[in-house]
């Protein structure tokens, strides 16, 4: 018990010393909107990097990742390397800058925004911040439940899941509501930090309780000889194409990671973080799933629901080291989540809610149309005003609201992870799946002038019903043409659809092409 | 601080927009051809273990770090190339300053 005490202090002092940060960097906020989602766009390279990097890690980079090199060998970490440190990247130069630009020229704060004003499209605006808000959901869910998951292991179950997981997310909506986007770099930076310092200091750790990594690995050569070769079993050269490539264009779109493209301070820490992003990727990576696989060889037991990280580092460590991994793990996930809970909540109320209350200042009435879809739309649109009217009051209420979208959001997803359905990386892949539809129509839109609003409809919708199709329907297969992923397919026929449709019809006069067209920015 | 956005109308030509063209095709290919090498495919199936790790590992670290060599180089000689639009278009407002 007394190493249960041990460990809780542990993660709870680290918890508080991050609820510190938070609180430093509240008082530096100011109390307008544009601060609170972007910090008004002032983030440097340290800060935007990390904020960056460590949103992008989750629970899978300590828990999920490694439990895959475990079972399945250690080839992720070329999939990590090439989706997060190369695919990614050349993205972050031909969506992050260009978004920038934009972002800079025009005041946008969501990808909705950004599309909507370009499109002319209220509709399009709310259906991307909806499609974003379904698929984020669940994986804000996943990393509940990863933390509970953690705690449970960590403690022998002395915790229980509940009060794990419910920890976490109430810690995290205070720190989120509080601080806001500035308190969430602040602290993604110490926990980025805190994750690389100590996976490195793991491996050391263990590998020179076993006599090095020519030791560790004869060993793995011993009982799983196939690991050490080069692709095999669920290794084919079309999965760690489809997974990198559906992965690092899903990223993209994570509401947290997008917004991010539009909050760096000028061109030179856009430059400074492309440069850094293939290095670190390795360093975090490569340690943390050759662990894994080294763990196969060690013949380690991972407990049923457990995760093979704090198995191998109870059996080879100290009690006090594998909590403090623990912690980084959970810093890991509440990194990711707490960005995921600030984006949700900007997408909900600049996207989905300030529309329907803008529409408020409108007349509900629309010429009379003798068609049933002009009756249809005239009621809906109808409906939307009042329910604008019933919402609005003042503008302060949108800060207000944000903050209680947070904790709505983060209170169901706690909810829903008490019972969550199938394991980490299935409801992971298929969150980054969903999100890596919408990629290249938002591509194809900002570098395509003859994008028009139809061909956007076409596109985002086309691939986000067929993706759903191939998740939900046991029906539709899940691979094509030798091993190629559905998510991958779907982004094809998403990309044809957006074209195609664009090229079949016109721009309606309320479509703005120029909004895109930028010419490069001095920041500094 | 003082935001500029460049008028480029005038600096608009012909031979700028080929060179321009020339210019996002070879960081095209640079870009797919770091992409694509990133997973040492012509070592499939090898197991050779060099210094502790199999040496598709080692493979993969050294072409993460040319990764890193390789975008910095774009950041200092080819940034801009292909998002910066040269396109008439874009510049109808010719100069546009802001306080930051």
């Amino acid at each position: 018990m007394t190493d249960t005490t041990i460990q809780l202090g542990i993660v709870g002092g680290y918890m508080v010393l991050a609820a510190a940060i938070g609180v430093v960097a509240y008082r530096l906020t100011d109390r307008t909107a544009e601060d609170y989602y972007l910090a008004s766009r002032t983030f440097g390279t340290v800060v935007l990097l990390f904020t960056t990097f460590a949103t992008l890690l989750s629970a899978f980079t300590f828990f999920g990742g490694p439990n895959l090199t475990f079972a399945q060998g250690p080839e992720w970490l070329l999939v990590m390397g090439l989706m997060d440190g190369i695919i990614f990247a050349v993205l972050w130069y031909v969506l992050g800058y260009k978004q920038w630009l934009v972002g800079q020229r025009h005041g946008y704060v969501t990808l909705g925004e950004m599309l909507g004003d370009r499109f002319g499209s209220r509709l399009l605006r709310g259906l991307v911040a909806a499609i974003s808000l379904f698929w984020l959901f669940p994986y804000v869910m996943l990393q509940q439940k990863g933390a509970g998951q953690a705690i449970v292991g960590l403690t022998d179950g002395a915790v229980p899941f509940w009060v794990g997981a419910g920890g976490i997310t109430l810690f995290m909506i205070v720190y989120v509501a509080v601080s806001g986007m500035r308190g969430v770099a602040w602290t993604d930076t110490l926990q980025g930090i805190v994750m690389l310092g100590l996976i490195w200091a793991a491996v050391a750790w263990i590998l020179s309780a076993v006599g090095g990594p020519s030791a560790a690995t004869a060993r793995l050569a011993e009982t799983d000889p196939e690991f050490l070769a080069l692709g095999g079993g669920l290794y084919t050269p079309e999965y760690i194409l489809s997974t990198a490539i559906s992965i690092a264009f899903g990223v993209t779109m994570f509401p947290q990671i997008n917004q991010r493209f539009f909050v760096a301070r000028s061109q030179k820490v856009l430059k400074r973080t492309l440069a850094l992003w293939p290095v670190l990727v390795v360093l975090l990576f490569v340690p943390a799933f050759m662990l894994g696989a080294w763990a196969a060889g060690l013949g380690v037991t991972v407990p049923e629901n457990g995760n093979v990280i704090p198995a191998v580092l109870n059996e080879y460590t100290a009690g006090w080291f594998t909590a403090a991994v623990v912690a980084a793990a959970l810093a890991a996930m509440m990194s990711s989540s707490d960005s995921m809970l600030l984006s949700g909540a900007s997408y909900l109320t600049r996207d989905l809610y300030r529309p329907v209350t803008d529409l408020a200042d409108e007349e509900p009435t629309l010429p009379p149309r003798a068609s049933l879809a002009g009756r249809v739309r005239r009621s809906l649109l109808a409906l939307a005003v009042s329910i604008g009217r019933l919402l609005r009051s003042d503008r302060d209420r949108e800060a207000l609201l944000a903050r209680a979208g947070v904790v709505v959001f983060a209170t169901l997803s706690f909810v829903a992870s008490l019972s969550a359905p199938g394991t980490l990386v299935q409801i992971g892949d298929t969150a980054f799946g969903g999100f890596a539809q919408l990629a290249l129509p938002v591509i194809v839109a900002l570098y395509w002038s003859r994008t028009t609003r139809w061909g956007m409809y076409a596109g985002i919708g086309g691939s986000q019903l067929f993706y759903l199709a191939s998740v939900f329907l046991s029906g539709v297969p899940q691979s094509y043409l030798g091993g190629w992923s559905a998510s991958v397919v779907c982004m094809a026929l998403g990309l044809a659809l957006t074209v195609g449709v664009s090229l079949l019809t016109s721009a309606s006069p309320d479509e703005d092409a120029s909004l895109y067209s930028v010419s490069g920015v001095d920041g500094d | 601080m003082l935001v500029q956005l460049q008028a480029s109308t005038t600096m608009w030509d012909a031979s700028n927009w080929t060179r321009s063209r020339f210019e996002a095709l070879g960081w095209a290919l640079a870009a797919l051809t770091v992409a694509a090498l990133a997973v040492p495919w012509f070592l499939w199936r090898d197991s050779t273990v060099v210094a502790g790790l199999p040496l598709w590992v080692w493979w993969h670290v050294g072409w993460m770090g040319l990764a890193s060599v390789a975008f910095y180089a774009f950041t200092r000689y080819g940034w801009g190339v292909g998002v910066e639009s040269a396109d008439p278009a874009g510049t109808e407002t010719p100069e546009v300053s802001r306080d930051d």
